[in-house]
């Protein structure tokens, strides 16, 4: 493609992904200063224990939530079963409630200290079986992957029910089942998709520090942590945390490389075929399945919420709470419409300038997702530094006198903040739609003389509209949820309900955190039931 | 296509614009406090109303708030940095981040151990750590001192939180100066290896577990026992006041200094001033359950139903000057 004369696209592409990158180099140019005897005390001690922790954790919860988001998506993708319909946008919910939230829930319920020990305590005084302590890897990654796998479905169900439903045809015709199907056809035609979904699910579980820290399970992140405010290194807690995006982007090239020369369009359209009914106990099962999995990632959880909100809410609501769910939601709109309108840009010039370099801009936007919070608040506001000393530097040498508004302590920084840090939500949702359309079309368009913004606008935005609205909905919810970068960059005025959760949990008050934690499931549930709209059209029959 | 990126690009320049317009305020203090909201806001309201000036506040984590001050430089719009932990404010002042006070008000209120020895922090609530024990299980006349928690005698009976609270490392701090890295360390390997459960992530939880029957001793701050004996005033557990012949109570403050490029310094130090004052030292401390750093204020009744105890002479800057190595000497152990 020849550049455009208004916007050549590799350089807004490089200024797009360069400015997202800037944070993170502010927390590489901290290797600067290597402090040997933190290193060598982690080295000895800790560490290699943590790392192990991680990759279990990583491993445990990235499988599980690719096992259910996969089966589920596939499922409500090519059948119908009862409740089917509902299970579709149902299963999308648990999003709405942030880890951390469901972390301290869980705990609650199923804890030494919650209802269900206690009692089995009191019913069995003898048995050795109670108490038992849950806070171990297996549980965690339970708890986690149960927070996290609508990640993987919501690609896998778009994914299967655009393909899979042709693909059962097809692969009955030729004389194999349904399990055949799936197996040998569907799931492998998935995988970019899936790949994506689970992405999102690894890089989160890499950064968690909330939920993990309440579980006082020791990960990589509680190094960061530790060194941070144990051995008060800022330092070596960002080079612990390069470190990450380091392994991080390992993974994404081992993925690339896996599919490199794979293409993944759709081929025809599947909205002629209506999905499979399913009859006797395969319906059966199906329904059991999804309604456990739904009851165990949303009900119960909310349910939890509801009951300690009703005991608490006379003492612990008031009018201020309508000022922190306005900030909240005018944070998570504000960001998700930059977030999703670069994240086209980004898709749009990716598809139309098929370079290496390009992919790889691409590539550094969506780092900021593996680096925890805090970390990345570091970097950020380092970055927000070294711009104002800049506009400083130009304002002394500007004749007209206008003084520049420095960024620090605005709310700017803050969005910024999020941009980096969710820009991976944007960019996977709408790079997984742009790889559905096929590229027999752009070249058609070519024919007709469509080429660069034109082609971009007249052909690609139209079809990605439904794509536009789940990267939009994604993000507003992540950025409503997201509690340490908003903890250290917001300004004044503008606390969020995930700062009052906050402030709430830290001090132990799980119960009472119910009330902010109710009112932001509540804003997300908002977001989540408009994200079903924007769904795929052909899963309505 | 170009009609998006145009809105785009405006929307980003806007946004930065608007902000920045609503930050410019003066006259007003502000405050970044690790210390929770609802436990500065009444005390902030009622100075607003005795003096007419406005006080602007953003909450966070401390390690985070002395990062972001430090970020910020010159261009920090923080006059007063509040925090709980008198490591964290030694490690602020460390950093260069707060000025000192010339206050002889400060010094009146404030008992010299509880105060940076160059005036750059000042204590403004004391909490004490002590052992809290299942009075259905135990017998008092069984405990000692910390150290006396690493007794056989408590094998898998003890509950603590995770050495990553700074509370936590404070303490082990502590038993480095009265005892020395080789004791403390024979010390809390001890406690590791009588723990019942592994570390829990807060004070409440390591109540609670002694309540459901999971251990029967721990090491807590005082108020998160008196936040629990509030909602049930029959609760099986009580406090142990260890150390009383040798070394006394680990004590904690929550206090605050004057940021060192601070905008408002007056303003800085009359609210620092006016909250160790015997006025504002009843609410600061009642408010949590803690006790008044003020030397004439007396703590609130149930905080007082608990007893008198004899404190540790240390100054509280040995917390800071000693955490690191507190730190290292639990990872050593094993101390999650």
């Amino acid at each position: 493609m020849r550049q455009s004369r208004h916007f050549p696209p590799r350089i807004v592409a490089w200024s797009a992904a360069g400015s997202i990158g800037i944070p993170l180099v502010a927390l590489v140019a901290f290797w600067g200063h290597v402090d040997a005897t933190i290193w060598g005390h982690l080295w000895a001690t800790t560490l290699p224990v943590l790392v192990k922790n991680s990759v279990v954790l990583v491993v445990g919860t990235g499988s599980f939530a690719l096992a259910v988001g996969t089966s589920l998506g596939w499922l409500t993708g090519v059948y119908t079963f009862p409740g089917s319909r509902l299970f579709r946008w149902a299963l999308i919910m648990p999003l709405a409630l942030p880890t951390y939230v469901f972390a301290f829930i869980y705990l609650g319920i199923f804890d030494f200290t919650g209802p269900v020990q206690t009692t089995l305590m009191r019913w069995f005084p003898e048995s050795s079986l109670v108490p038992v302590d849950l806070r171990q890897a297996p549980f965690i990654c339970f708890v986690l992957g149960l927070a996290l796998f609508p990640y993987v479905y919501l690609m896998a169900h778009n994914a299967f029910s655009s393909q899979g439903r042709g693909v059962l045809e097809a692969a009955a015709s030729l004389g194999h089942g349904a399990g055949s199907a799936f197996w040998r056809v569907a799931l492998p035609l998935a995988r970019p998709w899936l790949a994506a979904g689970t992405m999102l699910v690894v890089m989160e579980t890499v950064a968690d520090f909330g939920a993990v820290s309440i579980f006082n399970y020791a990960t990589f992140t509680t190094a960061i942590y530790k060194t941070w405010f144990g051995f008060f290194s800022v330092k070596s807690a960002a080079q612990l945390s390069s470190l990450l995006v380091a392994v991080v982007l390992c993974c994404a090239l081992v993925e690339q490389f896996l599919r490199r020369r794979s293409r993944y369009a759709a081929v025809g359209s599947a909205r002629c075929l209506s999905p499979h009914r399913l009859q006797g106990w395969k319906a059966l099962l199906a329904t059991g399945y999804a309604l456990s999995i739904l009851v165990l990632g949303f009900f119960l959880p909310v349910g939890q919420l509801l009951y300690w909100t009703l005991r608490h809410w006379s003492t612990q609501w008031s009018a201020e709470y309508w000022g922190y769910l306005g900030n909240t939601a005018t944070l998570g709109a504000g960001a998700a419409v930059l977030i999703t309108g670069i994240a086209l840009v980004l898709v749009c010039i990716q598809r139309q300038l098929p370079a290496k370099d390009i992919t790889t801009a691409v590539w550094i936007s969506r780092l900021g997702y593996a680096i925890p919070g805090t970390v990345l608040a570091v970097g950020v506001s380092i970055a927000a530094g070294w711009a104002d000393s800049i506009t400083a530097a130009m304002s002394t040498l500007n004749r007209w006198n206008v003084s520049l508004p420095t960024l620090q302590g605005g709310v700017a920084v803050l969005v910024f903040g999020y941009l980096v840090r969710f820009m991976v939500t944007g960019v996977n949702t709408l790079e997984s739609g742009m790889q559905r359309i096929p590229a027999s079309l752009d070249q058609a368009a070519a024919l007709h003389g469509s080429k660069g913004a034109h082609l971009a606008g007249r052909i690609h935005l139209p079809l990605l509209r439904s794509s536009m609205g789940t990267g939009l909905i994604l993000a507003t919810i992540e950025v409503m949820k997201e509690m340490p970068l908003t903890l250290m960059l917001r300004p004044f005025g503008w606390d969020t309900l995930a700062v009052k959760i906050y402030e709430l949990t830290s001090e132990g008050l799980w119960e009472k955190a119910a009330v902010p934690a109710v009112v932001l499931v509540a804003a997300g549930c908002l977001a989540v039931t408009i994200l079903c709209r924007t769904l795929p059209k052909n899963d309505v029959e | 296509m170009q009609r998006f990126l145009t809105v785009l690009i405006l929307f980003s320049l806007v946004v930065p614009l608007a902000s920045s317009a609503m930050a410019a305020e003066t006259d007003s203090i502000v405050v970044y406090s690790a210390r929770k909201e609802h436990l500065i806001k009444p005390l902030f309201k009622r100075y607003t109303q005795q003096t007419g000036t406005e006080i602007r506040y953003v909450t966070g984590k401390a390690g985070a708030l002395l990062q972001r001050i430090k970020n910020e430089g010159p261009q920090t719009q923080a006059d007063l940095l509040l925090t709980v932990d008198a490591g964290n404010l030694w490690h602020a002042a460390n950093e260069g981040i707060l000025a000192p006070i010339d206050s002889p008000a400060l010094e009146s209120n404030v008992p010299d151990r509880y105060q940076d020895p160059d005036n750059r922090w000042f204590g403004l609530s004391v909490r004490a750590r002590t052992i809290v024990y299942s009075t259905e299980r135990v017998d008092p006349d069984n405990l000692s001192t910390y150290a006396g928690l690493a007794q056989g005698r408590w094998q898998d009976r003890l509950l603590l939180r995770t050495s990553k609270k700074v509370y936590n490392q404070s303490l082990v701090a502590s038993l480095i100066e009265a005892h020395g890295a080789e004791k403390t360390k024979k010390i809390v390997a001890g406690w590791v290896d009588n723990l019942a459960v592994a570390p829990l992530s807060s004070d409440t939880k390591v109540l609670k577990s002694i309540l459901a029957g999971v251990g029967d001793v721990g090491i807590v701050n005082t108020y998160y026992f008196g936040r629990l004996q509030k909602e049930n005033p029959d609760l099986p557990l009580a406090l142990f006041w260890p150390n009383q012949d040798n070394g006394g109570v680990h004590t904690n403050i929550s206090g605050g200094g004057m940021v060192a490029h601070a905008d408002n310094a007056e303003g800085a130090q009359d609210l620092l001033e006016w909250l160790s004052s015997a006025e504002a030292q009843g609410l600061f401390a009642g408010l949590n359950m803690e006790y008044p750093v003020h030397p004439d204020v007396p703590a609130v009744e149930q905080v007082q139903n608990w007893g008198e105890f004899q404190a540790s002479p240390l100054n509280v800057a040995t917390y800071g000057a000693r955490q690191a190595e507190a730190v290292r000497l639990m990872d050593q152990v094993d101390y999650k």
